[in-house]
């Protein structure tokens, strides 16, 4: 079958590396072309968010800021829960060419399945909402006591 | 170390359960209502009792559900959700749409260029 773990892309953009990482690592930027609306904290361990008109939502931890030629972050798996160690990274690489920028985006980790994550998703999320639904039973009945 | 199943084949457990019209209306009515019996189930479906049952026993072999201990005829069956989100892994993989991200990247950065005296046009002007 092949789990893809990996997708890359790169493209040749006819502006130079400076306005790609403007567009790639401001507000202006990201909550134009990625989102309709964005916030960013520009340092390794900084967090960023993009949000859409739809109501969804993106929350990236950034951890590369090389200027002008690496950005990576890493954000959550779509369809898992917020709180799922599970994320991917993404990490976009500039080069400077003749007429304007070699952008490469790689995204990676997609098939992970780390063995403390294994065990999460495989023992301690099966009770899934029996357990938070007894747990809020519980909480009810101590608070009418 | 004990064996654990590896990503691939949880996910493709999931796929070959879905793909079967019966044991994907089965899963649907566990996620939608919570663990049933087999019983439970065959007076919400369109199915006999005994296809069911014999469907619940190949999607528990499969990890895709789990029984909860009880007499023979009122075994509960549950969803487990861990190997669907192994399967939405795989799915995320192929709904992440950077084609699309890059060519509106490169869409943003034509519309804001500065604006600066260009020859092309007088370059492509027969001379």
């Amino acid at each position: 079958m092949g789990f893809p773990d990996r997708i890359e892309r790169t493209v040749e953009i006819a502006h130079p590396p400076a306005r790609v990482w403007a567009a790639l690592t401001t507000v202006e930027g990201l909550g134009t072309w990625f989102g309709d609306a964005a916030t960013i904290d520009l340092r390794p361990g900084g967090l960023a968010e993009m949000t859409w008109t739809s109501g969804d939502k993106a929350s990236m931890r950034i951890e590369r800021v090389e200027e002008p030629t690496v950005f990576g972050f890493t954000w959550g798996i779509n369809g898992l829960p917020d709180d799922d160690p599970r994320r991917t990274y993404v990490e976009f690489t500039l080069e400077p060419t003749g007429s304007g920028t070699r952008l490469t985006v790689v995204e990676s980790g997609f098939a992970q399945l780390r063995d403390d994550s294994y065990r999460k998703a495989f023992d301690g999320n099966t009770e899934g909402w029996g357990h938070e639904l007894g747990e809020l039973v519980e909480y009810l009945d101590a608070i009418a006591a | 170390m004990p064996s654990q199943p590896d990503i691939e084949s949880v996910a493709e457990e999931v796929f070959t359960a879905l793909a079967d019209p019966t044991r994907r209306a089965i899963l649907a009515a566990l996620a939608s209502g919570g663990p049933a019996t087999a019983t439970d189930l065959a007076t919400r479906l369109p199915i006999t009792r005994q296809a069911i049952a014999k469907h619940l026993a190949l999607l528990a072999d499969a990890g895709l559900v789990a029984a909860e201990p009880g007499e023979r005829r009122r075994v509960r069956y549950r969803l487990r959700s861990a190997p669907m989100q192994v399967a939405q892994q795989f799915l995320a993989a192929l709904a992440r749409d950077w084609d699309s991200q890059l060519a509106s990247l490169q869409d943003h950065l034509n519309a804001t260029a500065p604006v600066q005296p260009t020859r092309k046009n007088e370059e492509k002007e027969p001379s």
